[in-house]
């Protein structure tokens, strides 16, 4: 048979399969009842599977983009800003959470976060996470698995305490970074995590807080808390030797380049994924979270310009993640152009924060994490209260049920008050805790690394490493 | 025997090495340093913060030679590495004591 005779020869076979199938559906349909109510129940079961599947996997990619951004995200970014010598250790404070913390959550680190207890804090409901399986906590997510919403979570308390070795970065022993940090997550992470996010929580706005605090994605949670906590670390261990005298320039830009971007993509996970689902609000805070990256880097960059003459791949990267620092309590609530102003007012003014009241103030927070992450999250925290919009995401609803504004611009001037709430305790809980963590680790296994250990570098002292072998 | 070395910048390795190359000489040793004479470097921002940069990288060349090819060799490392600006550089000449080949023990001017 040629090729033709064989084409036409399958096309006649189709055709009459399809008058078959066509016979058989029309007789279906006349003989056809209605559709029974166990179908019907199946059917809507189904559905309901569908959209609780579709939800998940993005969910779980959110998730796993969060972790990204962690490691090695966070780590690169830190670790080329820093000097040769240390670049691992840097890189391990990072890391280290990742596997600290996700030990420490599973016990009783969600628990506090997220068991239903008082204002301030969770419970032991979900001790060992006692309780957290497949099916869904309504009050939370309701349509993905418990189990989703607390592994997404966990990826958002590995990163807090891991921005915050931005500020001890160089000097810190790996040892008490451990035990500090642990502590941290526990005592300061999960109790502020819960006042937002958590069951009865004070600051919680989807959940009836007492303070309504709208924090989308964890401007206070995270950033604030992290920021904040870092200046106090960088006060109390005091500058790096040589320090502001001496220059310790990055000893690569590169590494923290790609570490930044890293975050930046990573960061859709971080806003987009605290929808909680994969719809429209989802869609809505991944393009709010672009928007301000992109319009940050470039107020950076265009103030640096303006300023020192040059714009810098540094400036870029430090303006895009101060952009998205800023407008992670806002993801969601507020729409693309106002991002796009919160972004260029964040670039501009951690641009500030970094490279006048730092140096005015003589702090050495080495890499920067109060400059950008404390004060970033701070203003985004307020900048919320003016842009957040009911027509993005309503949030707010008066006594006969109807629809209130969320924000300033939309009507409700009181909401900067709650904002302010949330950034004063987020502040106050902050400072006050990891000062005193910072006295306990110190009285008992220390925290500074010894002048020596200091000069040679920490890769070789704490971890018998070295980055980059000369030798081999 | 004589040992040169030369501190050149690295932009002028490629001239040199051929103009060496070109009248015979085909062993060198060539490292990656850094310094400055009289040139000036530069400053660096990162994060609002100037960095002065003086040590300015340059290319180290070390050749043994015999004594007799030495003023040809200077002739050709000028010719190809001078731009007449600050920063060109700087040629040292020294005596060498012994030369020894290890491939098989040679020694004095067959080891060059």
């Amino acid at each position: 048979m040629t090729i033709l005779q064989g084409n036409s020869h399958s096309l006649y076979r189709g055709a009459r399969w399809c008058c078959l199938l066509l016979l058989l559906f029309c007789g279906l349909a006349v003989t056809a009842q209605t559709v029974s109510p166990q179908q019907l129940a199946d059917l809507q079961r189904q559905v309901t599977e569908a959209r609780s599947n579709a939800d998940n996997a993005w969910m779980l990619v959110s998730a796993a983009l969060v972790l990204m951004m962690t490691g090695p995200g966070l780590a690169l970014f830190y670790g080329g800003l820093v000097r040769r010598k240390n670049v691992l250790s840097t890189m391990m404070q990072s890391f280290a959470m990742m596997g600290v913390v996700t030990v420490l959550w599973g016990i009783v680190g969600f628990s506090l976060a997220f068991g239903p207890g008082n204002g301030f804090i969770g419970n032991f409901q979900h001790l060992f996470l006692h309780g957290v399986g497949a099916a869904p906590d309504p009050a939370y997510a309701p349509t993905i698995p418990m189990q989703t919403f607390m592994v997404y979570q966990l990826m958002f308390a590995i990163i807090t305490p891991a921005l915050i070795s931005g500020a001890f970065a160089e000097r810190m022993k790996f040892s008490g970074m451990l035990l500090f940090l642990s502590l941290w997550s526990l005592l300061i992470y999960s109790p502020m995590a819960h006042m937002v996010w958590g069951k009865g929580g004070l600051l919680n706005a989807s959940l009836g807080g007492r303070f309504p605090c709208l924090d989308f994605a964890g401007g206070t949670v995270v950033h604030v808390t992290s920021g904040v906590s870092a200046l106090v670390c960088a006060l109390y261990l005091g500058k790096r030797k040589g320090y502001p005298k001496e220059q310790f320039p990055p000893h690569s830009v590169v590494l923290s380049l790609v570490g930044a971007c890293m975050l930046w993509v990573g960061w859709f996970g971080f806003n987009a994924g605290s929808a909680l689902s994969a719809g429209s609000l989802a869609t809505s805070a991944f393009v709010a979270t672009h928007f301000a990256a992109a319009a940050a880097a470039l107020s950076w960059m265009l103030a640096e310009w303006l300023i020192a003459g040059h714009p810098s791949a540094l400036g870029g990267i430090s303006g895009a993640v101060a952009g998205l620092v800023a407008i992670t309590p806002a993801a969601g609530f507020v729409g693309p152009m106002p991002a796009l102003v919160i972004g260029l007012v964040a670039g501009a003014f951690c641009y500030f924060m970094v490279v006048k009241v730092k140096v005015w103030f003589g702090y050495d927070d080495s890499l920067d994490a109060f400059g950008v992450h404390g004060a970033g999250g701070t203003l985004g925290a307020i900048l919320t209260g003016v842009f957040a919009s009911r027509y993005i995401n309503p949030m707010f609803r008066d006594a006969q049920g109807n629809l209130t504004g969320s924000g300033l611009f939309d009507g409700n001037a009181h909401q900067l008050l709650n904002q302010a709430a949330g950034v004063l305790i987020a502040w106050v809980l902050a400072a006050v805790g990891t000062f005193i963590l910072l006295k306990v680790v110190d009285l008992t296994v220390g925290l500074r690394v010894s002048e020596e250990a200091e000069a040679l570098g920490l890769d070789l002292t704490q971890h018998g490493e070295e980055g980059y072998s000369l030798e081999s | 025997m004589t040992k040169l070395e030369a501190v050149i910048q690295p932009s002028k390795l490629d001239a040199v090495k051929e103009s060496l190359i070109a009248i015979g000489i085909d062993g060198l040793t060539v490292t990656e340093v850094r310094g400055h004479g009289r040139q000036k470097g530069h400053t660096e921002f990162y994060r609002g913060r100037e960095y002065s940069v003086d040590l300015l990288p340059k290319i180290k060349l070390e050749i043994v030679l015999r004594d007799e090819v030495v003023d040809d060799v200077v002739k050709a490392i000028l010719g190809a590495a001078q731009t007449g600006k600050i920063g060109d550089g700087k040629i040292f000449l020294s005596r060498i004591d012994e030369a020894i080949r290890i491939r098989n023990d040679e020694r004095g001017s067959d080891a060059l």
